[in-house]
């Protein structure tokens, strides 16, 4: 069974503005290399030079950060929802 | 000493008073309490005038910023008479009008390392109004060093988030969430993207909401929790927040014991680089070039919904900055090339990445369409 991912508005632009992808992955990081295969300028943005997750975004299975989790290597059960969730600055402007 | 409420005060906050939660023990907390608010922006409006009408003792208000038209879409505390007034001066007016019970300080400053800690002392818990990063950095390390709750908000066009950070209370700092900002450019500001105007009515109020909550002790505050809020779907969402052990602020080792430089950490350089005068123009030589049998190829990097909204008459091609990489090959590098965008930003970086690619005969409209309005052709919108 495929997993969703939630796209945040900030980065739906780069990823033909879809809020949600579905995709068949056995691990965290199979879905999201999976993602950027499908849309590859979000890649810069999700990752670093050398294909480490960036430190201003976080990946979350359910309610729990992956970085309490198993990272990438994080395994995807049937029906769970993915959330990248990026640091936003917007408030006074 | 205890406080204690007068007769004018009794009737003002009876609301709360017939409620067992707050009370007269509750509402004489708040009284006793004072905040400081960081911006009186989008989401410091709601912020300012609910604190301010539930009896918050003293509030503290801390802008640099004018009022701007474009600013009451969301803005509520702000209104059409007080355009061009300091953003703290006109907040201040109406807040005053609210409820004259209170006191109110403001603060006509931006905040910074070297006066963030004297100003922030004073007050209770900090609320997080900004819309930059390194000023959400600044105060989230002043509140950890100083052992205050930082409440914090942020928007972005439907998508809000919300959080009370607060190690003192045993929960996560900012660091812990997002140990790094994003490099500049990499991801849009509200300035850019834009914001649905009620978005942070709903962020402030629930940053209000917590602020009261910290004040009086009632409840179960937002600590370990940070909330989602997407408008458009009409969903909240709940993530856990853990505290970070390695968190080099409030972990388990801190190597961050005082304030460093936030705009630097930020990968902000003290001035705007330029590209070189042979890689600008300005509106005026534009417009006269325009005129010419040999004009130069005029490209626009906006988005289309912008095109909608306001353009420059004569543009060639319209390729959003963030698929230029992809459709180089739509572009003839032989022939002479302005780019413009909304204020001169973004067509900067496309004639950065067009310069990589080995375009030379390229130029960038300086202050983009805001300009090209001021000094060329006044019936062009500005947005």
């Amino acid at each position: 069974m495929p997993t969703t991912i939630t796209i945040p508005t900030a980065l739906r632009q780069y990823a033909a503005g879809n809020a949600t992808v579905s995709l068949e992955a056995a691990t965290v990081g199979e879905l999201l290399r999976g993602l950027v295969e499908l849309h590859p300028t979000l890649g810069q943005h999700i990752f670093a030079k050398g294909g480490k997750l960036r430190s201003f975004v976080n990946v979350y299975v359910g309610d729990e950060d992956i970085r309490y989790l198993q990272g990438e290597a994080t395994p995807l059960k049937d029906g769970e929802t993915v959330s990248i969730i990026p640091a936003i600055a917007g408030g006074s402007l | 000493m205890a406080t204690t409420l007068s007769n004018e005060e009794i009737r003002r906050y009876s609301r709360h008073l017939i409620m067992p939660e707050v009370g007269m023990s509750g509402q004489r907390k708040l009284k006793q309490g004072s905040v400081l608010l960081i911006g009186t922006g989008g989401l410091g409006s709601p912020l300012a005038l609910y604190l301010t009408a539930a009896g918050v003792g003293h509030i503290g208000l801390l802008d640099f910023d004018v009022v701007d038209e474009s600013n009451l879409q969301r803005q509520i505390v702000h209104g059409t008479a007080t355009v061009g007034m300091p953003k703290i001066a006109s907040a201040k007016q109406r807040l005053n009008d609210l409820n004259p019970l209170i006191e109110i300080t403001t603060y006509d400053t931006a905040i910074d390392s070297s006066n963030a800690l004297e100003i922030m002392r004073p007050y209770d818990v900090i609320v997080d109004g900004t819309d930059n990063f390194p000023t959400r950095y600044l105060t989230n390390d002043a509140s950890v060093l100083l052992g205050k709750p930082n409440v914090y908000g942020s928007i972005f066009r439907f998508e809000g988030q919300a959080t009370v950070f607060s190690p003192k209370h045993g929960g996560p700092c900012y660091r812990c969430l997002y140990p790094e900002p994003p490099p500049p450019g990499l991801v849009p500001s509200c300035a850019e993207g834009g914001v649905l105007g009620v978005l942070p009515g709903v962020i402030g109020t629930i940053q209000a909401t917590e602020t009261i909550k910290l004040l009086t002790g009632i409840g179960e505050p937002l600590l370990g929790r940070l909330m989602l809020y997407d408008a458009l779907g009409m969903r909240f969402r709940e993530l856990k927040l853990r505290r970070n052990p390695e968190c080099p602020l409030c972990g388990e080792q801190p190597t961050i014991r005082e304030l460093i430089d936030y705009q630097q950490f930020c990968g902000i350089l003290p001035e705007v680089v330029s590209l070189g005068a042979q890689y600008e123009i300005l509106p005026s030589e534009l417009a006269s070039i325009l005129q010419r049998d040999e004009r130069p190829f005029l490209l626009d990097v906006r988005n289309p919904y912008e095109v909608e909204i306001a353009s420059i008459a004569g543009t060639d091609k319209v390729i959003p900055v963030d698929q230029l990489a992809e459709r180089l090959h739509e572009l003839d590098s032989a022939r002479d090339m302005v780019v413009y965008c909304r204020s001169g930003v973004r067509s900067g970086r496309a004639v950065e990445l067009l310069k990589g690619a080995g375009f030379r005969k390229l130029r960038n409209l300086v202050g983009g369409i805001l300009r090209w309005s001021d000094d060329v052709d006044a019936t062009v919108a500005k947005y």
